[in-house]
């Protein structure tokens, strides 16, 4: 792995929608971090994010966002990136308290 | 005229064209991006955006009934109502929108320059042309600045954004001092003119504005306007984003070298103005006319006052002095305990429609703190106006209370947010909701990051959300005013983690309780104290704070 390379999806949100949306090992886009691909060396992500810029029609913005394993498949590694992949706290939430689990 | 119908139905197939060009490939987001910005589009984290100018805050019935379609149609079935007069769709569709600015086209509203390095949404005294003691109605001239600046060819290339707001109140509720130019419309030996300020602003460097000319004629005033904005045009900083606002030339200037090139354009200015823009106000000032009011006993108000502990609990709070004494200005507070500032839902916003049909003259208005206000109800109709709004949720008795806090969307929406306003908004205002009527006045106000949207340097107490270490951090501010004399808040010391600060911000207000004379509001308590006993009580429990 390069050094200082943060490992991490290549995410991006849709272009119709809006929706946050992460590449998938056979170059689907999903929905959830989980089903995503975790891209752990730097070549490869700039071979990845190469290969959706020649595809400009479906994602917008693609980056790779700070991703780590987890127990059911990457989950985010940032707070922002927790917050793309659950959507909004507020409208849904009961309690303050239950954020911070 | 430039909100005619025809000319927004053109902008609007303008950006269908666009946005199909978008979706078949022909753009891409480079090209396409500031296409959607001038169309006020944004993407955010979740969604794009759809951010619709109302202009000086006004709103008739048929344009609320539109919002409300429009959310339930192309969106989620609510809007968000904002700190600049402007509401906010957060989930359309891409391909929807141009539906959605068809049908606002409808109606004669837009989303044009609210967006981009251009002249933004002019904003104005929620309460003009009822607030007691006015000097003049800002409406006419809002309106006059806004056809004059809307698709103005200068200065669609801004070095950056650029807000301006109008009161024509000594109480200055459109937070004149917090823009780029504010107009204020004085008098002076019986002789109408506006004090012209610029330089306000908040985000990163807050300042609040200066007064460039200390009373400009009435018939000076966009000649005057061009002036200050040919002279930012040309110094302002292009190099440099954070440094490319008004304010900071003018800091870097000085005010006297700016107003001195301001005083050079404008002589030259002056002449090419002939006149037509005083005739066009004079036209704008009898369409703002006042509307018919009648003279009607007031007694059911009394009556009820006495009767009915809820509904005098909500006069007392919610409702604000009109120019006649027979009307009041009732605010609508889009702040339940534990909801989303500013948020209201479709059948929300219909029953605001009905009710300002039924009791206001048909007249409504976006305040500046994210709440709505009918502006023109006489005190005969309140008692129903109050049944009717209690039946919708929209009968919170907590306008300028702790519990009406003003929150930006934050990291719940905002793609440059650093930290969560919403949910630390929600709980505070539950935490504090037992002692909020009883501690009176007090202004929270929240932002998601250095943007300052939530105007958290003008809070009572401030909160500033941030990033460290990967967490949010939350910072306060205590002293902020909006007004007249606006003042901006001073830090208290270090941040407080996600699950201190509404605790701290929970003691400080009881704090305040313990420390205030009878009477005091609790911006008084703090300028007699000075900011230690509650900085006190902010840190008690967090000593290890970081
Ligand atoms: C969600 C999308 C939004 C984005 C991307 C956004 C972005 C920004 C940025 C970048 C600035 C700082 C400009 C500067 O200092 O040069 C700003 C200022 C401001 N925004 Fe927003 N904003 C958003 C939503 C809102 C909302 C929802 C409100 C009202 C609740 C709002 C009200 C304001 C106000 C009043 C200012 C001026 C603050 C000042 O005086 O400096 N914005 N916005
Ligand atoms: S203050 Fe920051 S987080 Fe809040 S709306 Fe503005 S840009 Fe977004």
């Amino acid at each position: 792995m390069a050094k200082g390379f943060r490992p991490g999806l290549v995410s991006a949100n849709d272009l119709i929608t809006g929706a946050v949306i992460y590449l998938a090992s056979d170059d689907s886009w999903v929905a959830r971090p989980e089903d995503a691909d975790l891209i752990t060396d730097e070549a490869r992500a700039a071979t990845r994010l190469a290969h959706i810029e020649a595809q400009p029609g479906r994602a917008v913005g693609a980056y790779i966002a700070p991703a780590e394993p987890g127990a059911s498949g990457p989950r985010p590694a940032h707070i922002r990136e927790h917050f793309r992949a659950s959507g909004p706290s507020a409208p849904a939430r009961a309690s303050w308290g239950e954020n911070h689990a | 005229m430039l909100d005619g119908h025809d000319y927004l139905t053109r902008r609007v197939e303008e950006f269908r064209t666009q946005v199909a060009r978008r979706i078949d490939g022909s753009l891409t987001e480079e090209e396409f991006r500031p296409l959607r910005l001038m169309n006020g589009l944004y993407l955010q984290l979740h969604a794009y955006m759809l951010r619709v100018a109302l202009p000086y805050g006004s709103l008739r019935p048929d344009q609320l009934r539109a919002l409300a379609e429009i959310s339930e149609r192309w969106d989620r079935g609510y809007g968000h109502f904002t700190t600049r007069q402007n509401i906010q769709f957060n989930w359309p569709r891409l391909v929807d929108v141009p539906d959605m600015l068809a049908r606002l086209a409808e109606v004669g509203l837009h989303a044009i320059q609210t967006s981009g390095n251009t002249i933004r949404n002019v904003t104005a005294d929620p309460f003009a042309g009822a607030g007691a003691g006015e000097v003049a109605d800002p409406r006419p001239v809002a309106e006059l600045i806004r056809l004059w600046s809307t698709d103005h060819p200068e200065f669609q290339f801004l070095p950056r954004k650029f807000k301006i707001a109008v009161t024509g109140a000594p109480e200055d509720r459109a937070i004149t001092a917090a823009n780029d130019i504010g107009v204020r419309i004085v008098e002076k030996d019986g002789e109408r003119g506006y004090r012209v300020l610029a330089g306000g602003g908040l985000g990163r460097t807050p300042f609040v504005g200066q007064v460039l000319r200390d009373f400009l004629p009435e018939a000076d005033l966009l000649p005057y306007l061009e002036a200050v904005l040919g002279s930012y045009n040309l110094a302002g900083r292009r190099d440099n984003k954070y440094k490319a606002r008004i304010k900071i030339t003018l800091q870097e200037q000085g005010l006297a070298a700016f107003t001195a090139e301001v005083e050079r354009r404008f002589a030259a200015l002056r002449p090419s103005f002939s006149g037509a823009d005083r005739q066009v106000l004079a036209e704008l000032r009898t369409r703002f006319a006042a509307p018919g009011f009648a003279a009607r006993s007031t007694a059911t108000f009394d009556e009820a006052r006495t009767a009915d502990p809820v509904f005098r609990a909500w006069a007392d709070i919610n409702l604000r002095a009109h120019q006649r004494a027979d009307h009041a200005i009732a605010i609508i507070s889009l702040k339940p305990v534990g909801g989303v500032p500013g948020d209201a839902s479709a059948a929300q916003m219909r029953v605001v429609a009905d009710l300002a049909e039924r009791f206001g003259h048909g007249d409504i208005r976006a305040g500046l703190d994210q709440n709505l206000i009918l502006p023109h109800v006489h005190r005969a109709d309140l008692p129903a106006l109050h049944a009717g709004l209690r039946e919708a949720g929209l009968a919170t008795a907590n306008a300028g209370l702790g519990t009406d806090i003003v929150a930006c969307p934050g990291l719940d929406y905002c793609s440059l947010a650093t930290a969560r306003s919403i949910p630390v908004a929600q709980e505070i205002a539950r935490r504090i909701e037992d002692i909020a009527a009883e501690t009176g006045p007090l202004n929270i106000r929240i932002s998601g990051c250095i943007n300052a949207c939530g105007h958290h340097h003008l809070g009572d107490i401030g909160i500033l959300g941030l990033e460290k270490a990967g967490a949010e951090s939350y910072q306060v501010t205590l002293g902020g005013r909006p007004g007249t004399d606006m003042a901006i808040g001073r830090r208290t010391g270090p941040g407080f983690g996600a699950d201190e600060i509404v605790p701290a911000i929970d003691r400080a207000v009881r704090a305040s309780l313990a420390l205030r004379l009878p009477g005091e509001t609790f911006a008084e308590t703090l300028a007699r104290t000075g900011p230690d006993p509650f900085v006190a009580a902010l840190y008690e429990e967090t000593s290890d704070a970081v």
